[in-house]
């Protein structure tokens, strides 16, 4: 039961970053825009997280810190790619590169010092019931907010006229267009929450994951954020539940190392690797379920004629 | 509050299109200037430092050649892929695999010793960067699998295939328990171009070859139209009779090849061995080769060579100026940034204009747009 326990709470851990990123790039697809930039923006929250709790002594700072970062390289991604209409694909890679290159730059100082932990939020009562209680009450504020952002996302995109206009815009921007909506400002919108977002988990990552900097300390997660859009084919709780089970199967493998299991680490480390390669070859045979769902204009550049 | 507008081109400039890699160029010379001043250095003896300096010394401009080799080779296989629409951005983890392919003789058959062994690696090497290329490919023509997050999670399993055989069965049993393999004995080395200056390799030359022979194919073959056509339009592509699916492979398995063809020119050049980390993110800085040499084969020979710099450079002023060698990766995405923003003047007249705003469009309007 201890054992059971300790292993749910690393493997929520381990999913919120994923859950928080996801979420955020989920709607920025959902606009018709592809940022394949997660990465960097993430190790960018991760690194500003990290330095403005360090600096400050105060986590929350940290946490703000991290979603303003990725709100900075959201904006420079929305200004290339929205109002120079630049490819998508390319701005995205060149969005990690530089983001991966500035936070090692950024941070190279900082290596290795303790980082500040936000405080866990314990709820007199409620803590305290056994198994249920330190596993959903209890958590570090992360935790709370990826829940409530699963849950804001669904009502915004699904049960809001915006939400809707979104969708419009993400489906068909010409006929947005031609409807009066301003396609880029939405877009613009939706590019920064993706980038709070992301900045957001890349925080986690510096302050509650491991609380610490390391360079390249996002190891991919942008990248597997963006793989569990598509596994969700652009449906927010499906996006929680696999999450969960990413944040299960990097866990999985954790704990397998600890319990001795005899195969070498490095294959055990590539698992989440593997395992998102295997998702989306099951998820792309379903052409029905990725057609329905994709952004008709996913990727495409919008210019508004005048 | 003023705004940009764009304003497409009637058609687009094609000295805009060869300028455009130069603006991208200047842009980030400044931007590094800033942010050599910002550290407190004096940015006219960084920018010597970082540019030019390297280029004075004969030893120094062997290893610029040394780094140039795979940066060239990367850059000329993946304009293939990015001409076609094929996002392979996986090179880093097909250069790994290519290597350890090629590795295979001079670490695991020490004794075979004779001038059949480079031949051999190098094949192999083209053959195992490939077949690691082939993985996203076959899934995207098969499956329609996204071959950008395939070629990239790829990657990392690759970097951790090298990690496992240095450390496990390929470790030099006489290395005194570093996670390396042995030294590759002579016959499994690149022979050195002119040994008495540096340490440069026939690698260079290789990249060179390929990367004309690919221009070739691309500017004066069947198949090199059949790739432009399938990468601006797949229908028209279909209606010539060419296969999106046989594009796939195409494209990937070249660029494959020269990943593999760079992984090993690279440990049986200049490193003579393997160890946990043989790239310093050459498959990545090999995407923004492609696209400052305009996915020209010819212009990645000439990107391949600043971007080589950037590298040396970094490393020069790290010594002499005591500046983090980060700054280079900083500087690389920088240029990728301002190449892409200068691109949009190939296609578009740029209008920066106050807003005026008596003319929005005068149709029904959502009336609810507050919650945004």
């Amino acid at each position: 039961m201890e054992l059971a326990l300790a292993v749910l709470v690393t493997i929520v851990t381990a999913a919120t970053p994923l859950l928080l990123a996801a979420t955020g790039e989920l709607v920025v697809e959902r606009s018709g825009v592809l940022n394949l930039g997660v990465e960097g923006m993430m190790v960018m929250g991760a690194v500003g997280g990290f330095l403005a709790a360090y600096l400050s002594g105060n986590p929350f700072l940290g946490m703000l810190a991290g979603v303003l970062f990725g709100m900075g390289m959201a904006l420079l991604f929305g200004f290339l790619s929205l109002t120079l209409a630049t490819n998508q694909y390319a701005t995205g890679l060149a969005l990690t590169i530089i983001g991966l290159g500035l936070a090692s730059l950024i941070g190279e100082p900082f290596v290795g010092r303790a980082g500040i932990r936000p405080p866990h939020l314990d709820i007199p009562g409620l803590s305290d019931i056994p198994f249920v209680g330190p596993l959903l009450f209890g958590r570090d504020p992360f935790f709370y907010i990826s829940l409530a952002l699963v849950a804001g996302v669904v009502w915004f995109l699904f049960y809001t006229k915006p939400g809707l206009t979104l969708r419009a815009v993400g489906d068909n921007h010409q006929s947005a267009h031609a409807l009066g909506i301003k396609v880029l400002r939405y877009r613009y919108l939706a590019v920064l929450f993706g980038g709070a977002c992301a900045g957001l988990a890349g925080a986690q990552l510096s302050l509650v994951y491991t609380p610490q900097w390391s360079e390249n300390m996002t190891a991919g997660r942008g990248w597997i954020a963006l793989a569990l859009v598509v596994f969700a084919s652009w449906r927010p709780m499906r996006v929680l539940v696999g999450a969960y089970l990413f944040g299960a199967v990097s866990i999985g493998q954790l704990h397998a190392q600890a319990l001795g299991i005899p195969i070498p680490s490095q294959a055990l480390t590539a698992l989440p690797y593997a395992a998102t390669i295997v998702v989306l070859v099951i998820i792309s045979q379903n052409r029905r379920l990725t057609m329905i769902n994709t952004p008709a204009s996913l990727g495409k550049s919008f210019v508004p004629d005048r | 509050m003023i705004r940009i507008e764009l304003h497409r081109r009637s058609s687009p400039s094609a000295t805009l299109r060869l300028l455009s890699p130069v603006i991208g160029l200047a842009l980030a010379v400044i931007t590094g200037a800033i942010m050599f001043s910002l550290m407190g250095k004096n940015p006219a003896t960084a920018l010597y430092i970082y540019f030019i300096e390297p280029l004075t010394e004969a030893w120094s401009v062997h290893e610029l050649l040394i780094k140039a080799a795979p940066l060239i080779l990367m850059g000329a296989g993946l304009s293939i892929c990015y001409l076609s629409n094929n996002w392979n951005i996986g090179a880093e983890g097909q250069f790994i695999m290519g290597a350890l392919a090629g590795s295979i003789f001079p670490v695991l058959f020490t004794d075979f010793q004779n001038p059949l062994v480079l031949p051999l690696m190098i094949g192999f090497a083209m053959v195992g960067g490939a077949l690691w290329a082939g993985i996203p490919a076959l899934l995207k023509a098969r499956f329609n699998t996204n071959e950008i997050l395939v070629s990239l999670m790829l990657v990392y399993i690759a970097e951790r295939v090298l990690d496992y055989l240095v450390r496990g069965p390929w470790r030099n049993p006489g290395g005194m328990n570093f996670p390396e393999s042995v030294r590759f004995h002579d016959f499994a080395r690149m022979p050195e171009i002119l040994p008495a200056d540096g340490r440069a390799n026939i690698g260079i030359i290789i990249a060179i070859v390929v990367a004309v022979a690919l221009w070739f194919m691309l500017s004066r073959t069947l198949k090199g139209f059949e790739i432009r056509v399938l990468g601006t339009s797949p229908r028209a592509g279909r209606f010539a009779g060419f296969s999106s699916r046989g594009m796939v492979f195409f494209s990937f398995l070249i660029a494959g090849a020269c990943a593999g063809l760079a992984g090993i020119i690279e440990v049986a050049g200049a490193s003579a061995q393997l160890r946990p980390i043989i790239s310093p993110g050459y498959g990545f800085t090999a995407i923004i080769v492609a696209f400052l040499g305009r996915l020209n084969p010819l212009g990645a020979i000439l990107a391949g060579f600043i971007l080589a710099l950037t590298y040396l450079g970094g490393e020069a002023a790290q010594i002499s100026l005591q500046v983090s060698d980060k700054v280079s990766r900083v500087f690389q995405g920088a240029l990728l940034l301002y190449i892409l923003a200068a691109d949009t003047l190939v296609h578009y007249r740029i209008r920066i204009a106050a807003r005026p705003r008596a003319d929005k469009p005068d149709v029904p309007r959502q009336t609810s747009e507050k919650g945004a």
